[in-house]
């Protein structure tokens, strides 16, 4: 990190301004971390009535607390995951296209418009999910189970409304999409041009030249990029909310029309109309949802900064 | 790469395919698919599906090029384009969503985008409403506006005061945690940001049961604050160090020099970075179900009382219909469509922001 201010040296006269003004710049960055800490420290403080009470007394009676979890975080996981394996491919593919593919005249506009991805509110892609993606891959559910019922991911019976979590799952794709390609795009920028030119020059076709320049440089930001993209998903709320038909199991099942609910979608579903112990027991899964989300993050970002070249999610 | 097995060929004297080949294989496999899809469509008397059309005519152009490519170009170049096109279809298959998308929000989101909606609340209004007052968003859009206007007022000043002590004070340890944590801040679930504001007022009010707008801001400014810090930050690292000598030289106190000359400077970088974090947090759904609550009622007073927003609007709507399911859905889907508008219009500003008013440094 490049300081571009030049310290106060000894000589100079200290202002009370000075000092005030650079105080106040202190305390908010340290009201920054505070409020890092605060969540933490509240969603404990509110947690502990659900961890130490009876567990038959949870919104579902378990016999324990990490059963009553473990199905949402289950379903947290598993959606996410599937997002992240259909949106990663992709990603990379309209990151090649927008850097080495695209005209350069055209392929900051084609970032803009992926952007524009981003800038769609969640509620709105949770009404588009139910309302139009729904019921448009319900007849391919439908032909995948008839056909290919013996994978288990498949199995019978099939959804009859398409509100399962593969539907979740692509939205959640379509929705991570944007961060993943804006870091890989920065990444694959940065390639050294002499590689490129070295391979294009050996007589590569343009993917041999990406294949041994391009990715090979780019594979730390690849991975950091997916991991961001992974926190996204995990956190999602409303589309899972408002597409997912859940219940609470833990199944592989793709296209059924019991799916495991995730941790936020759950919370955002049963908040409103939970009171005692459900109000902590909810709090209790946010905060799980907080450690992982952090777990992933902190790693991602871990990853970036060795590497500080690769600071594309700046 | 490919060894002797695969047949090296010349490349310069090998066969080539003309230009025009890709584009032509590609309309041709669009139209083919559109036959083929009609015929479907007239059979079974369903709907037209373009977006299939789209989708599977792309693969079918995928699949034909490389096949002919292999034939008269080789393994090599047959490889090459087969990467092409499968980049160039994951552009498409990125923006099939989105078209659609906007496509929806716009034709269903047309119907109730009238008068009424942006001047009547949902009080006392069952199913369609009666002729005179069919029911409207006035109390979401007011609690948006409030409720994002106060999350602004706090995030801006801590925000562009931590990125001024993480550029022009910050050493060491401290700065580099607060660099760390405000990257880890961006990925915060917003659901989380909710049930902190939750759990924080609960504790402080003990009120098992609160739901009010501040907390609604308290819970986007932890949203807002890492967008903040960040952009301003980069700012903020823009502006040039003769400026600030040029300033100390002339015997400028540092506190003056940060206020009159580097945040003038950067001004507008830092006004685009607002703009756009407001425009991420004014969707933020989930904080607000928590927190704020919903009403169907105006509601002035962020500090007392439930406080309906926008895009909780378009989620109880479609999620609490009454028997005429209709009428909600059209009000959800006008609401999506404002929603999309002012978030839109906010990245549209902050774009005009940063073009206009950049100062002219040649960076």
């Amino acid at each position: 990190m490049s300081m571009p201010a030049t310290g106060s040296h000894a000589a100079a006269r200290s202002r009370p301004a000075d000092r005030v003004f650079a105080a106040s710049a202190l305390i908010a960055g340290v009201v920054i971390l505070t409020a890092l800490a605060a969540v933490a420290v509240f969603l404990i403080a509110q947690s502990i009535p659900a961890l130490i009470a009876d567990p038959a007394t949870l919104p579902t009676p378990s016999t324990s607390f990490w059963e009553y979890v473990a199905p949402l975080a289950f379903g947290t996981v598993w959606a996410a995951a599937l997002a992240l394996i259909m949106a990663l491919p992709v990603s990379i593919g309209i990151a090649l296209f927008i850097s080495h593919y695209a005209p350069r005249r055209v392929s900051q506009t084609l970032g803009y418009v992926i952007d524009l991805l981003a800038a769609v509110p969640s509620v709105v892609f949770g009404l588009w999910g139910i309302k139009v993606l729904a019921p448009f891959v319900q007849p391919f559910y439908a032909w995948l189970v008839d056909n290919l019922g013996w994978i288990p991911l498949f199995a019978a019976p099939v959804s009859g409304t398409g509100r399962t979590i593969l539907t979740v799952a692509i939205v959640l794709a379509v929705m991570i999409l944007p961060i993943i390609t804006a870091v890989c795009r920065e990444v694959f920028l940065q390639t050294p041009v002499l590689h490129e030119e070295a391979a294009l020059a050996l007589g590569a076709t343009r993917w041999e030249m990406i294949r041994v320049a391009v990715l090979p440089a780019g594979m730390p930001g690849i991975i950091s990029a997916s991991m961001l993209g992974l926190g996204r998903a995990l956190g999602e709320t409303m589309v899972v909310a408002m597409v997912l038909s859940p219940a609470l199991v833990i199944s592989f099942v793709l296209t059924g029309s019991a799916n495991p609910p995730t941790i936020a979608g759950n919370i955002a579903l049963n908040f409103p109309e939970a009171h005692g112990i459900g109000v902590n027991a909810l709090i209790a899964t946010g905060l799980i949802l907080f450690v992982i989300t952090l777990l992933v993050n902190s790693a991602a970002r871990v990853l970036i900064n060795r590497r500080k070249a690769f600071s594309g999610a700046n | 790469m490919s060894g002797a097995a695969n047949g090296i060929v010349n490349s310069l004297t090998s066969a080539r395919l003309p230009k025009w080949v890709p584009w032509a294989l590609l309309a041709g496999s669009w139209l083919v698919l559109a036959i083929v899809f009609g015929i479907l469509a007239a059979g079974s008397g369903g709907d037209y599906n373009i977006v299939a059309v789209v989708f599977f005519g792309t693969v079918l152009f995928d699949v034909l090029l490389v096949t002919i490519s292999y034939l008269v170009e080789g393994s090599r170049r047959a490889r090459d384009r087969l990467v092409t096109s499968l980049v160039s279809t994951a552009f498409i298959i990125a923006i099939l969503p989105l078209v659609s998308l906007l496509f929806t929000v716009a034709v269903d989101g047309w119907k109730r985008f009238d008068i009424a909606f942006f001047t009547q609340s949902m009080r006392n209004i069952v199913g369609a409403g009666t002729e005179q007052f069919p029911g409207g968003a006035l109390h979401a859009i007011l609690g948006t506006a409030e409720i994002t206007g106060m999350a602004t007022l706090i995030s801006v000043p801590i925000g562009l005061m931590a990125a001024i002590y993480l550029v022009e004070y910050g050493r060491g340890h401290l700065a580099r945690a607060i660099t760390f944590f405000v990257d880890v801040m961006t990925g915060i679930p917003s659901i989380v940001a909710g049930l902190f504001a939750f759990a924080l007022f609960a504790l402080l009010f003990d009120d098992p049961g609160i739901r009010f707008g501040f907390g609604g801001a308290i819970a986007l400014t932890l949203l807002m604050i890492p967008t903040v810090v960040r952009s301003s930050e980069e700012m903020l690292k823009l502006v040039p160090n003769e400026l600030r000598e040029a300033s100390f030289a002339l015997g400028v106190p540092k506190w003056l020099t940060i206020l009159k000359v580097v945040i003038p400077t950067s001004m507008a970088g830092i006004t685009t970075g607002v703009t756009l974090a407001i425009a991420r947090v004014i969707g933020e759904t989930a904080p607000l179900l928590i927190i704020a609550g919903f009403t169907a009622s105006m509601n002035y007073d962020l500090f007392n009382g439930r406080m309906m927003a926008l895009p909780l609007f378009v989620y109880t709507q479609y999620a609490n219909p009454g028997t005429d399911v209709q009428p909600y859905l059209d009000r959800a889907w006008a609401a999506a469509l404002t929603l999309i508008l002012i978030v839109m219009a906010l990245n549209l500003i902050a774009r005009l922001i940063a073009r206009i008013f950049s100062p002219k440094l040649g960076r």
